[in-house]
């Protein structure tokens, strides 16, 4: 594992590992706004009195929750192509990623938006605001601040989880520095690159979170 | 519809869903008793020990479960389930820890400091007083933490562990219609969702 030849070769190719860094960094990024938006509209939606809808929500919520990724992923790139809709693996992933994430982001806004006083909303209320003024000007301004660093901690396991793309050969870091460690047989320093450059990516946000929920806990 | 029910399908999803009962529930299993000595260790905070926990922790948990199966499976010489059951439980004692050193976190300190005035050591007070309590708080983000680890088990699906996720995608590999696929698919999807939602029901069926 240790051997001066393997990690001569490793660098030498060191493109390869940049590429599906970067690829990783992108997915990550294109499915985090969309989870964010996801998250958002469903968390508003379980906290609003629209019956139909809200049932809608909580169906969409169990049903990602208790899937694994694996299979919603696979279902995207290995079925939907029976019914004419073909995806190249990188949006699938994406897809896949943010409807995923997004169902967990969806609990924590609603969680957020519960735990802001009720009395906000009713002040809001008495002001002439509507639902949706007194929810973006009043209530979520609030609830973000609650909502960071579970988000935070949301953010990191989408991370980590885009590495599921190497299952449909998505071309991320964790596919290159597998197909490159396959190639050449160098399986220890490969992986030992690919998970510092996940934990250069990942331990920033997670102690971001930490940090925050100690200060939060201080107050 | 015809060819996705045949008796050999159904064996041998059956088969992949008792390879991933039994990856998913040794995870939870060794990865409680790890991610507990794990999270204590942290949570008492001097010395080396708990530095290496903090450690071992915080790396674990912010690189993905994926390198860890792949990574068990071709460096170290274990057969194919073993190698799955070994990276999981490194990778959810981790988050075990966690959650565990959480909810000890969150027992108030009052707690401790009438335990010592009643002649508790360290080690009573944690068996009597603080873990029974912070055990209520845990239980919750513990039981999604092992719905988690049954969900990841697909994972291995990619070192070729015949679990439920690599025996569907064999079957997949016979067919040819979409409907086929699709029923397929929902099949599969369908019996994690139950397993996971059976346990989480029961989970909150649980009461101290």
């Amino acid at each position: 594992m240790f051997a001066l030849f393997k990690w001569k070769a490793l660098f030498s190719s060191w493109d390869i590992f940049a590429v599906g860094f970067a690829i990783t960094v992108l997915v990550s990024l294109i499915s985090l706004i969309a989870t964010l938006s996801i998250s958002l509209i469903v968390g508003i939606i379980r906290c609003s009195n629209l019956k139909k809808t809200k049932k809608f929500a909580n169906w969409y919520i169990s049903f990602f929750q208790n899937t694994p990724l694996v299979v919603q992923i696979i279902f995207l790139y290995n079925v939907l192509p029976h019914l004419g809709i073909v995806f190249s693996p990188f949006i699938c992933g994406c897809i896949g990623l943010s409807l995923y994430t997004g169902a967990f982001g969806a609990t924590v806004i609603e969680a957020a938006i519960l735990a802001v006083p009720k009395g906000q909303f009713e002040a809001s209320y008495s002001q002439g605001m509507s639902y949706l003024q007194s929810m973006y000007h009043i209530i979520l301004p609030q609830a973000a601040k609650i909502a960071l660093p579970p988000m935070t901690n949301q953010t990191v396991n989408l991370i980590k989880n885009s590495s599921v793309l190497a299952m449909i050969a998505g071309g991320d870091l964790m596919y290159r520095a597998d197909s490159w460690a396959g190639e050449n047989l160098f399986y220890g320093p490969s992986f030992i690159i690919t998970g510092l450059l996940y934990l250069s990516l990942c331990l920033p946000l997670s102690k971001f979170a930490q940090n925050l929920e100690k200060k939060v806990k201080a107050k | 519809m015809k060819m996705v029910f045949t008796y050999e399908n159904i064996i041998f999803l059956f088969r992949g869903l008792q390879i991933t009962l039994t990856i998913a529930f040794s995870t939870i299993a060794l990865s409680f008793v790890f991610g507990s000595i794990l999270g204590i260790a942290r949570f008492s905070g001097k010395g080396i020990l708990a530095k290496l926990a903090a450690i071992y922790i915080d790396t674990v948990r912010n690189i993905p479960l994926l390198l860890f199966i792949i990574g068990f499976r071709f460096t170290l010489p274990l057969p194919p389930v073993a190698s799955a059951i070994a990276s999981m439980t490194v990778f959810t004692s981790a988050m075990v820890a966690e959650i565990v050193r959480g909810g000890l976190h969150s027992v108030a300190h009052g707690q401790w400091e009438a335990a010592y005035s009643q002649g508790f050591s360290y080690i009573g007070t944690m068996l009597h007083i603080i873990l029974p309590q912070a055990v209520k708080k845990i239980l919750k983000p513990l039981m999604s933490q092992f719905v988690t680890a049954i969900k990841d088990t697909s994972f291995c699906a990619i070192i070729a562990v015949h679990e439920l996720m690599y025996s569907g995608m064999i079957i997949m590999g016979k067919f040819v219609t979409s409907t086929q696929a699709i029923v397929l698919y929902a099949l599969i999807a369908l019996i994690y969702f139950t397993l996971n939602t059976a346990l989480l029901k029961l989970s909150n069926k649980i009461k101290f």
